[in-house]
């Protein structure tokens, strides 16, 4: 890392991690319902992975996306040989997302980033106190 | 310690300024599978930098992994009400050490006018 860390990049990381779960889950949602020929074309649903990542030198630990997933769950086969997408044998592969699950993922990740806002604003205004002593 | 003006409270703002950067390490890896969240004992490190120690020193001498009330299952030991509260805490400390520190200055300032 080419600057030591202080609190302002900590928050800055942790938001932008925070955005990439939170663009994971909405493409996710974005593409569920949609159908696919076969198997292989299919969607599958996407996770971001968090790891930590330390600063030796201020002890201050923050966030980076250690890397985004995709799921392995199956897509679902239906028989539906009315579709013009199905293959030769009449089916479609739906995708397995769980629209549930992602409005959760959702919910999460925007209230962390809540968290670190709140968390951020109040360091600001500490810093800002004190610079402001006469 | 040199700084005989500000006395404790010099320290104190410094330790309770490393304090709130590590509970916002830890709001920040809420989400990090297998993450320990971490503390510094405010007391224990005051104590040890007032005994000599420089605040670095001090601060990592008391940095303790918290105990979680609830261990979750990826090994995440982050608890957002605790972190939060510790955050709230902390962050009340600073400014009573900043009014400190303030009405220090004033006192200071007005007696070199001679007010």
């Amino acid at each position: 890392m080419a600057s030591p860390m202080n609190l302002f990049t900590v928050a800055q990381r942790s938001m932008s991690a925070q955005l990439v779960r939170m663009n994971s889950a909405a493409s996710n949602l974005a593409n569920a319902g949609s159908i696919a020929a076969s198997e292989d074309k299919a969607y599958r649903p996407m996770r971001a992975v968090f790891a930590e990542q330390l600063d030796q030198a201020t002890g201050l630990s923050t966030v980076r996306v250690a890397g985004v997933y995709r799921t392995d769950t199956a897509p679902v086969k239906r028989h539906d040989p009315t579709n013009p997408m199905a293959d030769a044998e009449g089916n479609i592969f739906e995708l397995p997302v769980d629209q549930n699950a992602e409005m959760v993922e959702m919910l999460e990740s925007s209230r962390q980033y809540r968290n670190m806002v709140e968390a951020l604003q109040t360091a600001k205004q500490l810093m800002l106190e004190t610079m402001r002593i006469k | 310690m040199g700084d005989t003006i500000f006395g404790i409270h010099g320290a104190a703002l410094e330790l309770r300024s490393q304090r709130m950067g590590l509970i916002a390490s830890n709001i920040a890896n809420a989400g990090t599978p297998g993450y320990k969240a971490r503390d510094i004992d405010f007391a224990s490190a005051l104590k040890a930098r007032m005994a000599g120690s420089d605040s670095d020193q001090a601060a990592n001498a008391a940095t303790l992994y918290r105990v979680p009330v609830m261990p979750s299952l990826d090994g995440n030991t982050v608890e957002m009400a605790t972190e939060q509260t510790a955050f709230a805490e902390n962050a009340v400390g600073y400014s009573a050490t900043l009014s400190f520190i303030r009405s220090r200055v004033e006192t200071l300032s007005r007696a070199m006018k001679g007010d």
